[in-house]
This record gives C-alpha cells, sequence and structure tokens, in this order.
C-alpha cells in the first residue's frame, strides 16, 4: 500500500470539496477500497473517510424512501420499511458478502466497488483497461467464469459485483449526486456505465460529484418479489447469475414487470426486453421463458461462460415462476 | 524413487515373509490393546482453553525486540532472466533497512528434496533460492524487502523496478502429456505394476467400462499463513515457525547455514493447519538469511497471494480407469494409470493409483503414472496425497460398472473385496472393509435409494444418494524418539518434538502416557513443538500418532530396568529382572505377583532422586513390509441438484471407517469430519486457477478460491469398527487423511443418481450439470 | 481520539495505512485476532466495534478513532464467556487459528438474531427472526475454517442459543 494521508469529511460539502481534488479518494467501509489499495490497484494520496456522513434511511412526502449515502448495507437490509416495502433489496443485500462486510459497506460505496475480475486485481502481473487503458484484457482469453454475457466490449469483459445494485436497478431507484456545480438525481440505470472502449470509467459520476443519498420510488412490487442468487458456493461468493424480479398482477395480466440481472454485465442489467416482453401477458411458463429468451438474445459469451446464458434464462423463468406460485 | 530403491524394497518385503510374525516389533500384540483407559475416551483437548481464549501463540505472533518485517517480491514472468533489477527506489524508501536480491542473498546450496530413505530432507524444490538470475516459474521469489513495519517493507516490495527476458516454458497440461515421463516408484511402491493381461482381460470382458477423470489444481489454504519470526545470536539461531516437520526443518537450516544442528532451534508449538502446506519453502531460506543480513530479529509472513505463489499444492491429474467385470460382477481388468504434474525440480509424486492397488481383487492389473512436467511452483504433497483423487476415478468407474451391471453398488464392492493384499499377496493385519459397508448402509438408510437414476425429486430439486471406498495406509515413520521422565512429585513428562496443527497430539499423547504408566491424565505432561527435543517424525502420512506411540512403547519397556536400579534392596521388587516387571498404578509391579509394587514416587524418594529419564527410539516398522496395513472407509453422501441451476446441496454424508482403535473419539471424529468437509471441497467448488497461458495462478485469494463455507457442511455422521490392528503400537492406524478419500466419488455418484448424469471432471461445478 | 480497546484506550497510529488488525497484532501484541487472508475473505480477523461485527483487515485503524473495539481477549475478560465453553465442549475447532473469529462472530450474530435482524435463508422478512441451524450456518458463512470443525461450531452456538432461550 502506498504512503496515504487521511481526512474525515464533516459535511457533504467538505466532501465534495475534497473528492474533486486530484488523489483523493473517498472511503467508505473500505471492504473493496482498502483491498484493491493492499494489492496495488488503487493508490490514492488522500483518503476522505466520508462515513460520518448521513445514512438515515426515510420516508419522503410522496412516499419514496430515501437511503443516505452512509448508510450501512446491514441497516439498510434490516430497515423495517425496506423489508416491507422492498423486500427484493433486503434480500439482494443479505445475499451479499458476509455480515461483518455488511456491516461495514455503506450504500454508496457499494454503487461504486469494483469489478472482481481477477486479472483486474492482478496489478503485478496481468494487462487491464481498466486500470491502464490501452494495456490490454488478459481477461479475453483467460479465466472468464465471473465475466460478462451481456454488453461487453473488446476492451473489457468485467462484470459489476453487487447484488444490491441489482435490485435497485430493478425498483427504478435514483441515485442522488451532489458537485460543486450542484446536485442532480439520475436513474440507477444509468449511473453505470458499459464498457466501450473506456472501461476504466465506470460511473457517470463526475470528477469532483458524491454520491448523497439512493431513493427509492414507491413500489407496488413488494407482495411478488424476490432476489435469486446463483454462485459456486451455498453463501459467501460473488454471484454467477442473479435475478431481481417483480410482478404486478391484475386481472390475469402481468401490469408490471421489473427485471434485473446481475453478474453478468459491466453494470447491473435492467431486463428491459424481458420486462416488455412480460407487458400484458398472461403469467405463465411460457411467457417467462420467451422473456427470458427475449433478454438472453443478444448474449455473447465467451469459451469459458457459454453456461451463463442457460443459467440466466433457466433461473429468469425460474424466478418469475416462483412469483406467481405461492398467491393467487 | 529409483530402481535400486524398488530392489531394496522387494528385497525386505519377501524375506519378511518368511520370519515368523512373533519376531517382528508389533509381532506380540501391544499388551495395551483391548484394556479400558484413558485411551479410547473422549478425553478434553489439552490446548483447547488457550485456543478459545486467542491466547495460543503462532508464529508470527512472538514479541521480540527490535523487531523488523519482510517482504517478498514475486517474479511474474513464466520462466527467463531477470535482465534489470533498480532497487534504488525501494532502498530509498522509508523505513527500509535493505534489500534482498540475488546479487547480495548469500551463497546457500539448496535443501535435499523429500525423500523416504532420508527424514531429515524437507526440500520441495531443488531450485536455487535467490542464487541467480533465472526464474523458472511465474510467482517465484525474486526479491524481499525489510523495513521498520510491515506496511513499509509491503510498499517498498512495489518499488522494485524488474525487467525480463522471457524464454519458452511449457504451462499447459495436454501439450505437456507428449513429454510425460515414467518414474520407477512411487514412495515406496513401485510405480507400473503389471499382473496378467489386463487389456486382453478388458476387451474380453461381458461387462466393463473404461473412461477418462480429470481433477484440478488444489491449494491447502490452511487459515493461518504461512509466517516465521527469526533471531539469530551470533552462531544460534532461533526459528518460531508454523510447520509440519520440526525436527527436520532445524536439520535443514543448520545444514543451509553451516551452522551445527545443536545451534539451530525450531519452535512451533501451534500449527494453524497444515494438509501438507505447511512445509519447507523458499521463504524460510530468505527470511533467515535476511535476519542474518540485516542483524536484526525479523518476521516474514506471506501474503494470501504469496502462499499461492510459492507454496505448492496438488497436482491437476486425468486419469483412466478401466474395468472388466465377469457376469457376476468379478473383476477381472483392473486398468489405472494416467498423468499428473512434477517439475524435475519437484519431488512429490501425485500418488493417485497406490489405493487401487489394494482396494479390490481382479484376475490383472495395469497401473502406472506418468508425470509431466510443467513451469509452475512444484506441487506437493496435500491431505491424502494420491488416495483423495484416486478414490474418486477408481470409485466412480466402480459406479458406473455397477450401473452397468444392474448391480447394487455396495454389493459389487463387497463381491470384489480381497482377502489378503491383492498383488503382493500379504496379509492384512485387520481388515473389516466389510463391516464398516454393513454398518455405514444401515445407518445411513442405504435402502431407501433408488437404483434408477433421476427417479426421487422435490420441487425444482433432484435427490440422489451416492457412496465410494475411501482408503489409506498405515505408515510408522522410522527414527521417532521420545523422552520420558518420571518425577517425584508423581508426574509424568512425554517429551519429543510433535507437532500440533489441531489434531489433538498432546491431548491424544497424554492419554497413552497415562496408561502405559498407570498414571492419572492430570499427572502428564507433554511438551512438543520444539526442535531440542528428541526429534519425532514430521506431521504427515498419517503417521505421527503412531510413530510416537511407537517410540513411547519402546521407552517404556526401557524404564523398568532405569527404575529397577534406582529401586534397591529395600523394595518390594527386590530381585526382580526388568522383564518380570509390569509398569501400572503409578509404579510397576511384578508381572507374576501384582502385589509385589512399588509406586514411582517410592522408588525415586528412597534412592534421592528427584527424576528419571529414559530416551528411546521405536522400532524400525517392519510390519508395515510384513503385512499389508491399510485403513478403509465406506463414504455415503445423499443431496440435491437443482433442475434449474444445476446447484449442488449435500444434506447428509456419513462415514463409516475401519482404522483400527481410535484413541480419542472426540478428537477422531473432528479429523475424519474435517477430511470429509475438504473431500466436499473437492468434489465441488475448489480449484486453483492456473492461466495456461501464463503458468499464473489467477486467484490467489479466499474470495476466488472457494473452500467449503458454513452454509455448504451439513451435519456430517461418523462411525467406527474400532476393530484394534494387532500389528501396531495400540492397535492404532492414522486418521488424519482417510477422511478425504472416497468422499468426491460418493458425491459424484450422488449426482449421478439424482440426475442421471455423470460427471468425470471435477470440481463438479453446477455448469456441468446444465 | 483514543481507540478503546477492551476498555484500554490506545492511541490511533500515526501512519494511515495500518489496518486495526495490525495495530493490534503488531504493535499492541493482541494476537488473540487473526490474520488468515488480509483480503477481506476469510473472517478470521473479525472484532466486535461498537458491538457490531467486522473484518480488522479491512478496517484502518484510524477509522476506529472514538469507538469501542472488542477482541477476543476482551470477550473473555471475566472467566470463559458461555461461546469459550461451548466450543470446549462441542469441540467446535482443531488447529484454533479461525476460532477468535468464529466466536467474535457468534457472538455478535446471537445479537443480531436477538435484534431481529433477517438473513437470506430467513423465508419471512416480516417475521420475528428464528435461530435453525440453517440460519446459523448463512448467519456464519462470513467465517472460514480450514480443519473442518463446522459441525461443532454450529453445535456450540446452538447451545448457547438455546441457553439463551431458556
Amino acid at each position: 500500500m502506498t504512503p496515504v494521508q487521511y481526512r474525515r469529511a464533516d459535511s457533504a460539502s467538505d466532501a465534495i470539496r475534497l473528492a474533486g481534488t486530484a488523489g483523493h479518494r473517498l472511503l467508505g467501509g473500505g471492504t473493496n477500497l482498502v483491498d484493491l489499495m493492499r494489492k496495488g490497484v488503487e493508490r490514492p494520496d488522500t483518503l476522505v473517510d466520508v462515513t460520518g456522513l448521513p445514512g438515515a434511511i426515510e420516508e419522503a412526502a410522496d412516499g419514496s424512501i430515501v437511503i443516505g449515502a452512509g448508510a450501512r448495507n446491514s441497516a439498510i437490509a434490516a430497515h423495517p420499511l425496506i423489508r416491507s416495502r422492498y423486500p427484493m433489496l433486503s434480500r439482494a443485500i443479505l445475499a451479499g458478502a458476509s455480515a461483518q462486510i455488511r456491516n461495514m459497506a455503506t450504500a454508496g460505496g457499494n454503487l461504486l466497488q469494483r469489478t472482481r475480475c481477477v486479472y483486474f486485481a492482478d496489478a503485478a502481473g496481468s494487462r487491464c483497461n481498466k486500470r491502464a487503458p490501452g494495456s490490454g484484457c488478459d481477461a479475453i482469453g483467460g479465466f472468464t467464469r465471473y465475466h460478462a454475457i451481456l454488453g461487453a466490449s473488446p476492451a473489457c469483459i468485467a462484470t459489476h459485483p453487487s447484488d444490491m445494485a441489482v435490485a435497485l436497478a430493478a425498483l427504478d431507484a435514483r441515485v442522488h449526486v451532489a458537485g460543486a456545480d450542484g446536485a442532480r438525481a439520475l436513474p440507477l440505470t444509468d449511473f453505470h456505465r458499459l464498457p466501450g472502449d473506456r472501461p476504466d470509467l465506470e460511473t457517470e459520476l463526475a470528477p469532483g460529484e458524491v454520491i448523497v443519498a439512493i431513493e427509492l420510488p414507491p413500489s407496488r412490487l413488494a407482495p411478488r418479489s424476490d432476489y435469486r442468487k446463483v454462485r459456486d458456493r451455498a453463501s459467501y461468493a460473488f454471484a454467477l447469475v442473479s435475478v431481481a424480479a417483480g410482478l404486478v398482477i391484475e386481472d390475469g395480466r402481468i401490469s408490471e414487470a421489473r427485471i434485473a440481472l446481475g453478474g453478468v454485465a459491466h453494470k447491473p442489467w435492467r431486463a428491459w426486453r424481458a420486462e416488455a416482453a412480460l407487458q400484458g401477458e398472461a403469467p405463465n411458463e411460457a411467457a417467462f421463458v420467451a422473456a427470458a429468451e427475449a433478454e438472453l438474445a443478444g448474449a455473447e459469451p465467451r469459451p469459458g461462460n457459454m453456461f451463463k446464458v442457460t443459467l440466466a434464462k433457466r433461473t429468469l423463468a425460474a424466478v418469475l415462476s416462483g412469483l406467481c406460485e405461492d398467491q393467487a | 524413487m529409483s530402481r535400486v530403491q524398488n530392489v531394496l524394497v522387494g528385497t525386505v518385503r519377501s524375506a519378511l515373509g518368511w520370519v515368523p510374525a512373533q519376531w517382528l516389533p508389533g509381532g506380540t500384540p501391544d499388551p495395551l490393546i483391548g484394556r479400558r483407559g484413558e485411551v479410547g475416551r473422549q478425553a478434553a483437548r489439552l490446548d483447547g482453553d488457550v485456543k478459545v481464549q486467542g491466547q495460543a501463540r503462532f508464529s508470527a505472533e512472538v514479541p521480540l525486540e527490535n523487531l523488523c518485517y519482510a517482504a517478498l517480491v514475486h517474479g511474474t514472468i513464466t520462466r527467463g532472466r531477470i535482465t534489470r533489477l533498480d532497487t534504488a527506489k525501494a532502498e530509498a524508501a522509508e523505513g527500509v533497512l535493505l534489500v534482498v536480491t540475488h546479487r547480495n542473498m548469500p551463497r546457500v546450496s539448496g535443501p535435499s528434496l523429500i525423500a523416504i530413505t532420508d527424514p531429515t530432507a524437507v526440500g520441495n524444490s531443488s531450485l536455487p533460492i535467490l542464487q541467480d538470475d533465472k526464474v523458472h516459474y511465474n510467482g517465484q521469489v525474486v526479491a524481499a524487502v525489510v523495513a521498520e513495519t510491515q506496511e513499509q517493507a509491503d510498499h517498498a516490495a512495489s518499488l522494485i523496478e524488474i525487467d525480463y527476458a522471457a524464454e519458452p516454458a511449457e504451462t499447459r497440461f495436454e501439450e505437456a502429456k507428449s513429454g510425460a515421463r515414467i518414474i520407477p516408484s512411487l514412495l515406496i511402491e513401485r510405480n507400473h505394476l503389471s499382473l496378467g493381461k489386463a487389456e486382453r482381460e478388458l476387451t474380453r470382458a461381458p461387462h466393463k467400462v473404461d473412461n477418462l477423470y480429470r481433477t484440478q489444481w488444489q491449494n491447502h489454504n490452511a487459515i493461518e499463513l504461512h509466517a516465521l519470526t527469526v533471531a539469530w545470536g551470533g552462531e544460534t539461531l532461533t526459528v518460531h515457525d508454523t510447520t509440519q516437520m520440526i525436527a527436520s526443518e532445524a536439520a535443514t537450516l543448520a545444514k543451509m547455514f553451516g551452522l551445527k544442528r545443536e545451534d539451530v532451534r525450531v519452535l512451533s508449538p501451534f500449527v494453524g493447519g497444515g494438509f501438507g502446506g505447511k512445509g519447507f519453502w523458499d521463504h524460510q531460506v530468505v527470511a533467515v538469511a535476511a535476519a542474518r543480513m540485516v542483524g536484526r530479529p525479523l518476521r516474514l509472513q506471506l501474503t494470501r497471494e504469496g502462499v499461492y505463489r510459492i507454496v505448492g499444492g496438488r497436482s491437476a491429474t486425468e486419469q483412466r480407469v478401466a474395468l472388466g467385470a465377469d457376469n457376476e460382477g468379478r473383476f477381472t481388468a483392473l486398468i489405472h494409470n494416467g498423468y499428473s504434474v512434477m517439475p524435475p525440480y519437484g519431488a512429490c509424486p501425485e500418488a493417485y493409483t497406490l489405493g487401487t492397488r489394494s482396494a479390490y481383487r481382479a484376475k490383472s492389473f495395469e497401473i502406472l503414472q506418468r508425470h509431466i512436467d510443467m513451469a509452475v511452483v512444484p506441487n506437493t504433497f496435500m491431505r491424502a496425497p494420491g488416495e483423495a483423487i484416486g478414490t474418486f476415478a477408481l470409485e466412480s468407474a466402480v459406479d458406473e460398472l455397477a450401473h452397468e451391471l444392474a448391480m447394487d453398488p455396495i454389493e459389487l464392492r463387497l463381491r470384489n473385496l480381497p482377502e489378503k493384499h491383492p498383488i503382493t499377496g500379504a496379509p492384512f493385519s485387520q481388515h473389516a472393509a466389510a463391516k464398516s459397508w454393513a454398518d455405514g448402509a444401515a445407518h445411513f438408510g442405504w435402502e431407501r435409494r433408488s437404483a434408477t437414476p433421476g427417479a426421487r425429486r422435490k420441487g425444482e430439486w433432484r435427490i440422489g444418494m451416492g457412496c465410494g471406498s475411501g482408503s489409506f495406509p498405515y505408515v510408522r515413520m522410522p527414527g521417532a524418539a521420545v523422552r520420558l521422565t518420571i518425577r517425584r512429585d508423581g508426574t509424568a513428562t512425554l517429551a519429543c518434538s510433535a507437532q500440533e496443527m489441531g489434531m489433538g497430539t498432546s491431548t491424544v499423547l497424554a492419554q497413552q502416557v497415562a496408561d502405559r504408566l498407570g498414571v492419572p491424565l492430570d499427572a502428564v505432561v507433554i511438551e512438543t513443538g520444539d526442535s531440542d527435543l528428541p526429534a519425532a517424525p514430521m506431521a504427515g502420512g498419517s503417521g505421527q500418532s503412531v510413530s510416537i506411540a511407537g517410540a513411547l512403547l519402546a521407552a517404556s519397556e526401557k524404564l523398568p530396568a532405569e527404575l529397577l536400579r534406582l529401586a534397591g534392596n529395600d523394595s518390594p521388587l527386590a530381585g526382580l529382572r526388568a522383564g518380570e516387571i509390569r509398569l501400572g498404578q503409578e509404579g510397576m509391579a511384578s508381572a507374576a505377583d501384582p502385589s509385589r509394587h512399588e509406586t514411582f514416587r517410592s522408588i525415586l524418594a528412597r534412592a534421592n532422586r528427584d527424576e528419571v529419564s529414559v530416551s528411546a527410539t521405536g522400532t524400525p516398522p517392519l510390519e508395515m513390509m510384513k503385512f499389508a496395513m491399510h485403513s478403509t472407509a465406506a463414504m455415503f453422501c445423499e443431496l440435491r441438484v437443482s433442475d434449474v441451476t444445476g446447484e449442488i446441496r449435500v444434506d447428509r454424508l456419513l462415514g463409516s471407517f475401519d482404522c483400527g482403535t481410535i484413541l480419542n473419539p472426540r478428537t477422531a471424529a473432528s479429523q475424519f469430519r474435517g477430511g470429509m468437509i475438504m473431500g466436499l471441497g473437492l468434489a465441488l467448488t475448489e480449484e486453483t486457477w492456473l492461466d495456461e497461458r501464463s503458468g499464473r495462478i489467477m486467484n490467489p485469494t479466499l474470495a476466488d478460491y472457494h473452500i467449503p463455507a458454513h452454509l455448504d457442511v451439513p451435519d456430517i455422521e461418523v462411525m467406527w469398527t474400532g476393530i484394534p490392528d494387532p500389528r501396531s503400537p495400540l492397535g492404532a492406524r492414522g486418521i488424519g487423511e482417510i477422511g478425504i478419500t472416497g468422499v468426491a466419488a460418493a458425491v459424484a455418484n450422488a449426482v449421478f443418481n439424482a440426475t442421471g448424469k455423470r460427471v468425470r471432471d471435477l470440481p463438479i461445478t453446477l455448469d456441468k450439470l446444465l | 481520539m483514543a481507540i478503546t480497546i477492551n476498555g484500554t484506550p490506545v492511541d490511533p497510529p500515526a501512519d494511515p495505512r495500518v489496518s486495526l488488525l495490525d495495530l493490534m497484532r503488531d504493535r499492541l501484541h493482541l494476537t488473540g485476532t487473526k490474520v488468515g487472508c488480509n483480503q477481506g475473505a476469510c473472517g478470521a480477523c473479525t472484532v466486535l466495534i461498537d458491538g457490531q461485527r467486522v473484518l480488522s483487515c479491512l478496517t484502518l485503524a484510524v477509522q476506529a478513532e472514538g469507538r469501542t473495539v472488542t477482541t477476543i481477549e476482551g470477550l473473555g475478560a471475566d472467566g470463559l464467556h458461555p461461546l469459550q465453553q461451548a466450543f470446549l465442549e462441542h469441540d467446535g475447532f482443531q488447529c484454533g487459528y479461525c476460532t477468535p473469529g468464529q466466536i467474535c462472530a457468534a457472538s455478535a450474530m446471537l445479537e443480531e438474531v436477538a435484534a431481529g435482524m433477517p438473513s437470506y435463508v430467513t423465508r419471512d422478512l416480516a417475521a420475528p427472526a428464528r435461530l435453525t441451524r440453517e440460519e446459523v450456518r448463512e448467519r456464519m458463512s462470513g467465517n472460514l475454517c480450514r480443519c473442518g470443525a463446522h459441525n461443532g461450531i454450529i453445535d456450540a452456538i446452538m447451545a448457547v442459543a438455546e441457553e439463551q432461550a431458556a
């Protein structure tokens, strides 16, 4: 780990001011950043500790829930409002990492965590366009079990590792950010970028901007929603594929479908195509399979992750079926 | 591993075949066998209290004044030379005391490679350690930095600039197969074994299976990192290390650094898990050299990545198993051969065919292993080397043949169990595989298994049962020494350099001492973990406990003579000869007339002595040559496979063992379970990702190498026959490794039973079942 | 501001790179907390900060300023903690290296359940948390064990949980 200075941000404006300085990185729970610093992937000269910033989880006047960027993952998952109104989000968070890490990790940090691509992590021995743009990608042709099958580019096939963000994508969450030029909000689905030819640019966050809060709009999905994570170990492992899905069924037809996939792309993958395919359909196996087929039609797997196309389709169809099983 | 060795071993075996059993060690069964005492009881772990309180001090936790810290730099090319090595920035970095490279490293010759002929030889690699500019495998140590703090050392290590000239290197298993070599022997067994015409018998057999099985690279992944704290005092050296081979590490360091053996002390009271991985590798040599150069006590703790880079694991294998059988299921041909990796600079063959040689009767055998060279960190022994993965191939094949024969797989095994060693013809010392199968099947509820694959399901889950045999040979290592001291306060102390990695070494030794001498358990003191004590064998081959048991037996046989000398004419024992004495009841007595008894305390008091001490070495383990001595296990598994995702959840696992006397049911059950859980990892999740383009390990983390987590582990039942082996000390055979054997086959066979899919490549990840 | 470790105030290190784990092990010789990976992947370094279980390897010591840290040494300060006793009785360890982390994690885990926090395997997020063996396994999965003491660890935790419930 390179020598580093440490400061605490006392306020959002303090954080914004410090975040804008070159070489400064915001430090939340440290579960990803400290590990990457030790691996030599991240080399900030100053850490700005933002864990003191607000982490409240509150209901707004319009019924939205606003989660402060400093909220710990475990606090979000356990919060009564989240458990009752957005159980999919609780489940997604609880599917991630371990209890210890969830106690440390912040909401903002979770969105900004970096890929778990093993070639990205190997600063000493592997090429990576994320670490050094233009240097090449050793993941291509290597171990790609945890790599993207959707939206990848010749420059980068990494995936975003978050579980929480997958549920947030399905729930139409909005990310509130603030910078020297003011505050703005953008849909979570637009917050992360696809790799294109600049995989080092992972989000739409402008230099100096910080995440202030995550907003969850009112949702009707709670009664029929789930998060299912498929992985190589029963617990404490990253997703090969995960599915966040919620349905609203009215008069025997799907009136609302919200679906996102994890483990398959450089960002939480909102399954717009599957949602469109389900709109107005009767909720049955054939419709679910067709929706899954529609979403994965554009998949471009690698030799080491061909299976993920089938896995994603099957898991998605099974989750949707499950949503219609237990209640009429 | 030479041809000469084959001849020697063969000669000893055939000569011993003519020697009456009672002339050999173990010829007269150990009198403690079957006696009710401390052995066989659930004695509490002696080190339990300190471990649950975090007070057990491991090697990286020894506080020393003026300590400095080291960090290693690992090479990033596969093979080649260093063309530029710039240490200036590292040397200038804050806190840096020293940078060690091949330019300034003292000249040391490599350690002697592990060899069965030399118990002091511990080297896993014959490559020079920082002696030249050559790089032999990806991850090799190319430099080290010493600094005031660990943070400073780690950072400075990243500042060393190195350019390389790469040379061609073989890093692909499949391509390297064409250059495979055949070594004459595997441990003490002949490699090539041909009995009858197996290929011809296979062709003729009415029922047969013939398939390839593959297993992947694996790493031990003890949770404790490799670490040592080194202190030089002039020409004496003290090393606090975490090692499975205390005595031989001390001998090796003395030799390498030109010191007298008695001037080197290796201390290792606790080892935070070993499994074969806590051996002698480059880091110990670098740390000892660097501490001398810097003139201060030094600590080197490998990073987790560093452990993967420079401590080898289990080799990948490709194995062919072919079985031919007649209509009754009797084996007519048994063929087991294949490939594993052993670089020319390595010393550890992955002997996956060894278990096969004693498992079943067959009309013909053809067994041969080929070794391929790859530019990798040399592979080493990992829990049940050979048997862990050899039983996967063999026992999958048996299951496949049973399916082909439409016969219950247990029945097929029982029909082919040998009555004597199927190859050498040597009698088994004790062998109750049939009983462990029967007991295990009854307890597990095997009769509930459906013979038709894919017949049971619940929701999206298909349910299946499978079984497989495990096996591991008895090993008693030569040269094990102990010192036994009886004190006037009534205590008895056993001292030897044994290793405690969690097996319960000292606990079980205390139980033995209590029974041998007839003293209360709480009067026994066990001293281990120190190379200044009489040399115990390494903790390996599941042989530590019985090897020390043999030495303790020898010591207890010497004790009466020493005590008689002190007892004098006023003792009730006066006039007796040592051969007429029996130890017991905190003293000794006439074997013929137990009323003639005197306590150790009384003898020492009268002689006005504080203590009496005897040292002894175990007899040569000739029983291993005369008899076929093998433990066996019957493993049962019930699991679910998701029809949707291919995920596997193991619901039940049972191991039924035939391992001789169980010395401590509590610690034994834990060891059995531990092995079986590692077997689950082998079967389902564990794989070291060796990138064959670069020979670089890509998942050197516990996040990406998946050892089983709590949710992967079901309640595991273990049971045992408990039948003593009349040829071994206490009737015991080792139990540390057999738990992992047979498990992967039981899992794979259960997967087949659940789904009808036969997976012959480990680990059985979900993609193989989609 | 000091870091309070097992009741004793300790100055934060001058070098912000020093993890809480290394502060304790290398500087304070509080070696009960173990280092298994330094990658946040094994749980051996688990300690409690303000009562919550966290990984001390990924916590910079300076981040613990003004907070209260409890380690295995602090947990059993007045004789053996019930979990320590239960680990002994149920043979919840072999080599003993992951053990302090397992015990610290278990103590916080029981508090989490008492506070009604759900886990990934909790079927009904609205109902009060119920401690089954499956729940304990999921909740303890962040603490790896290589010797294979899993059954004993779960047995020990269940025994303490049942005792507390009684």
